[in-house]
């Protein structure tokens, strides 16, 4: 058989290979006869045939096979077979091969060679890929070579334990004793893989750290000798002398004097020295004083050296290199937060930093730009930050639109400045905005009440120009659903009002609606407008034949919505303006019950008109249902009413007439109103009547009142606080008459200030008995989270001698102990 | 720590590999190929630091690489390493290379792949610096390649030829 070829012959050939399916003929022709070569056992060319099986793996080609042939010439006893022997080794195997366990004893040999390159490669091997098991057999060898005088193993040693502590972390004490005097070398690659090392042991206990921390006064002595010692030749790049070696200890400095008081005293002194006797006119010197930097920022520094290291960033902001740029925005992006100040005098060359070219550059000056908004610079960082993000890559605009969204809400000088802000935003980026953005911009907008006309007419010109962009297209048709009244009106004030008639908004809702661009969730928000614009619009005609046409959508959402916007126009018109009544303002904070829900109905609106509750009630009766799980009763009457200024006459109306019929013989009512169970189980009325349900609850000593008495009918109410919860206060009434006749069909009904919830539990009975023979009780309770004074409006109406009679009073006169 | 040492060709053919931590053949191949993507894309004037692509990983990684002809050194080190002392350390490999092959190009990279591989074993072992002195460096290799030269010669004539060169 003819001797294989040499690598370099191989080399070549490949190399005229013209296209990739040649050169895999050409490496597969080789492989077989590699494969030939191994399986006859050929020692002399074992060398060359794993040689080339490395080149071809490094190509990308299998070699597997050739894992138990560098085995074999590990096991060999010539340099040259081991040699290759250990790269193939550590090129193709890893501990995942069971193969692997066999090269330890090889190793263990090896360790002991009398040939120090021997002992070298095995170091080496072990300490790339050895698994735990190696590393715990051979620990021990490591650890003798870590003491030897022959400074090429023990620096190969050094880098080896550091490995064997990694894979095997308990074996971390054995080299303990070795570490001892590893300073004291004098040889410069020993003592660089020694800081490693011990570097690596503090890192890893925080034991080992204390220990360690008495080698300050060595290391800084280390560092100065460094630095004094003037020009040697051996160790010196670019004048300095051995920066690699300078940079560790600065490193292990670090981590030494990091919440450590003393050690970061001593370091003070040679920190200083470091930062100001560099020479910076190369990379070298940069990368020391970098490391300087990153030490005195992260050790209990004094605030000198803090101001040092600080201006040195600055300086390497200034720097013509953009690498020296890069590390000094990365290492102030970690300062900002401790030294804000500091950082705040840099502002300007860092907002320059935004228009470089290099996209690493940019986008640490973004984010160290958001960083340094504050109150005071909010306009200027806006303008730049707005500017950058109209002329920046599209992978930033994501995140610089948030950042832009975040820094206005906190430091907004200016409703009108806040609103340009953001539609500065939606055209410029919007597309790119963040899904979660469109509910928060939306609430940001109902609550800057003021702004609503100069919103709407600002939104609605920017969709005149696109409607590409879906959030910007979301929160406009919102806007123009709620606000669309004051669009037309033309009532701007801050600027100049556009002229603009309903049919020309409904055409750009219409628009919308059809429009390829548009998603279905956008889709969604221009239906729900266009139904919202029926109460402010005169149009209503067209407007219910869109919503018609959509009835029949192949889109479910779409249809769904359409289909019960329709039912609303038929069967429930009474009841349309109060649903699509203007949104109140919204509160962000989740604990506030009634808003909560206000907010969630608002973005629901089609769900709460398909469970045929109007929302004034829904809201109270959730939160009724809330007092009710809390006092663990389920089968009360909720009947509520809360009293909110703004409302129209006509829902209020409603909500009387289904309390009446509710409180009746519990009849279903024609208008649709909240399930209610109608008979009352004995055993509530029983405790009812007796006494008032939480009779054992501490009085409280709250004395009872006269919350009306005219024509014959008095009522009293009594106090007790519900012991649950404290802001509950619970009111008996007490409804006596003292005419002759009886008073029938009793109803009593009760309102509260918008910030009070109120819950009236059914009466005992419906009959005030003639000339005091007994009273009517109901249980009132009244939930005052806000500790405001409590008051009343009750309307009254009974059947008295054959006629009806109504009457509304105010209850002012609370005890003070009833509310607070 | 450094995660792997890549050095390819302004084609993307690969000249050196090393990888310090395991991955499969064929993950290998694809870190090469995204490596070689995301570096030739970039201009001669920005920074030389890079955010690792996903493959090789994770949000500690960067990518530190140098161009020098027709040449990219690619070096993937973690936090644990200053980024502008990895560039000086390439800086000092390639000088090395340059001493041990006279004036080094491509050509002696592609011929000699094991030396070079030989050579970044005195400089990095397991992911970590071990030597930066290039006058130690070249006089630990010299002295290994005369011991692998002198293995041969003891031997008869024909196997003189054994060694790649």
């Amino acid at each position: 058989m003819p001797a294989p070829i040499r690598l370099r012959e191989l080399i070549r050939t490949i190399r005229t290979a013209r296209t990739q399916a040649e050169e895999r003929e050409m490496i597969q022709k080789e492989c077989a006869a590699i494969r030939s070569s191994f399986r006859e056992e050929d020692n002399t060319y074992r060398c060359r045939n794993v040689a080339k099986l490395l080149y071809m793996h490094m190509l990308g080609y299998p070699a597997h096979f050739g894992q138990l042939e560098c085995l074999k010439l590990i096991a060999s006893q010539k340099f040259t077979d081991k040699r290759i022997g250990y790269l193939g080794a550590m090129l193709l195997l890893d501990e995942r091969q069971d193969v692997h366990l066999l090269m330890t004893n090889c190793i263990k040999n090896d360790l002991n060679h009398s040939t120090q390159y021997v002992q070298g490669l095995a170091l080496c091997t072990l300490g790339c890929m050895g698994s735990s098991e190696m590393c715990r057999d051979l620990a021990g060898e490591v650890e003798k070579l870590l003491k030897t005088s022959n400074s090429y193993l023990r620096k190969k040693a050094a880098l080896c334990a550091v490995h064997v502590i990694r894979k095997v972390p308990e074996l971390m004490e054995m080299f303990l004793p070795a570490t001892k005097n590893l300073l004291s070398e004098k040889n410069h690659g020993v003592l660089h893989t020694s800081v490693v090392l011990l570097t690596e042991m503090c890192e890893r206990s925080p034991d080992m750290l204390a220990h360690f921390r008495k080698l300050v006064p060595q290391l800084v002595r280390i560092l100065k000798n460094l630095i004094m010692s003037g020009y040697s030749p051996e160790h010196d790049v670019s004048g300095i002398s051995d920066p690699f070696l300078q940079v560790r200890i600065l490193r292990l400095l670090r981590i030494l004097g990091k919440s450590d008081d003393d050690s970061s005293e001593a370091m003070n002194d040679i920190l200083a020295q470091v930062a100001t006797n560099t020479e910076t006119s190369k990379n070298v010197g940069n990368a020391i004083l970098y490391e300087t930097v990153l030490t005195i920022m992260d050790i209990k520094s004094e605030s000198g050296l803090r101001v040092l290291a600080i201006n040195i960033l600055g300086r390497f902001l200034l720097n013509n290199d953009k690498n020296i740029r890069y590390v000094a925005l990365t290492s102030l992006l970690k300062t900002v937060q401790t030294d804000h100040n500091a950082v705040q005098r840099h502002r300007s060359t860092i907002v320059d930093c935004l228009k470089d070219l290099d996209v690493s550059i940019k986008r640490r000056a973004m984010e160290l730009s958001f960083a340094l908004v504050n109150g005071n610079n909010i306009r200027g960082m806006m303008k730049e930050l707005l500017y950058f993000l109209d002329s920046c890559d599209p992978e930033f605009k994501a995140d610089c639109a948030s950042g832009v969204f975040l820094a206005a809400e906190k430091y907004a000088p200016s409703k009108r400045w806040h609103i340009d802000t953001i539609m500065r935003v939606l055209t410029t980026a919007g597309s790119y905005v963040r899904d979660d953005s469109v509910p928060n911009l939306i609430q940001l907008i109902t609550n800057s009440v003021e702004m609503h006309a100069y919103t709407v007419q600002r939104l609605y010109k920017a969709l005149l120009d696109d409607i590409s962009q879906q959030p910007l297209v979301q929160v406009a048709s919102w806007c123009i659903g709620e606000y669309g009244d004051l669009l037309v009106s033309g009532q701007c004030e801050e600027e100049e009002p556009i002229q603009v008639t309903e049919d020309e908004v409904l055409d750009v809702l219409e628009g919308l609606l059809v429009s390829n661009l548009s998603t279905p969730v956008t889709r969604g928000y221009a239906l729900t407008a266009i139904m919202k614009l029926s109460t402010r619009f005169s149009s209503v005609n067209r407007i219910k034949k869109v919503v018609s046409i959509y009835g029949s959508s192949i889109d479910v959402e779409l249809q769904q919505r359409a289909v019960e916007y329709n039912a609303l126009f038929k069967k429930y018109d009474h009841m349309r303006p109060a649903l699509l009544e203007r949104m109140p303002i919204m509160e962000k904070t989740a604990t506030n019950g009634p808003t909560e829900i206000v907010q969630t109905n608002g973005e629901t609106e089609p769900s709460v008109v398909e469970a045929k509750h109007p929302p004034p009630v829904t809201q109270p009766a959730n939160q009724a249902n809330d007092l009710l799980d809390l006092l663990g009763g389920n089968d009360v009457v909720p009947v509520i009413q809360t009293t909110m200024p703004t409302k129209p006459a006509s829902a209020g109306g409603e909500l009387l007439d289904l309390l009446g019929d509710l409180s009746l013989s519990g009849a279903p009512a024609p208008a649709p109103a909240p399930s209610v169970p109608t008979s009352q189980p004995s055993f509530l009325l029983d405790g009812l009547s007796s006494q008032p349900l939480f009779n054992d609850i501490a009085a409280a000593g709250i004395p009872p009142m006269t919350a009306y008495s005219k024509n014959g009918l008095k009522i009293d109410f009594t106090f007790e606080r519900a012991n649950p919860n404290p802001n509950i206060a619970v009111i008996t009434i007490h409804a006596s008459n003292s005419t002759e006749a009886d008073m029938t069909d009793f109803v009593f009904q009760a309102a509260v200030p918008k910030t009070f919830q109120l819950q009236l539990l059914s009466p005992s009975s419906n009959v005030v008995p003639a000339l005091n023979q007994g009273t009517v009780t109901q249980v009132i309770r009244v939930l005052n989270l806000q500790k405001q004074q409590l008051r009343m409006r009750i309307k009254l109406t009974y059947t008295h001698k054959g006629s009806p009679v109504q009457d509304l009073a105010e209850v002012n006169n609370f005890p003070p102990q009833s509310w607070q | 720590m450094i995660k792997a040492i890549l050095i390819f060709n302004n084609h993307g053919k690969p000249r050196l590999i090393r990888f310090y931590q395991y991955f499969a053949e064929d993950m290998q191949q694809q870190i090469i190929r995204e490596t070689f993507h995301l570096v030739s894309k970039r201009d001669d004037n920005v920074c030389n630091f890079l955010e690792g692509g996903s493959l090789i990983g994770g949000s500690d990684y960067k990518l530190i690489y140098r161009h020098y002809a027709t040449l990219y050194f690619v070096f993937c080190v973690d936090s644990s390493e200053s980024e502008l002392g990895i560039l000086d350390l390439i800086q000092v490999f390639v000088e090395t290379l340059d001493k041990c092959f006279e004036n080094v190009c491509e050509l002696d990279l592609i011929f000699h792949m094991d030396k070079v591989h030989y050579i970044l074993q005195e400089v990095v072992m397991g992911g970590m610096v071990l030597e930066t002195n290039m006058n130690e460096i070249v006089a630990q290799v010299e002295v290994q390649n005369r011991m692998e030269k002198s293995e041969v010669s003891v031997q008869c004539q024909p196997v003189a030829e054994l060694i790649s060169g």
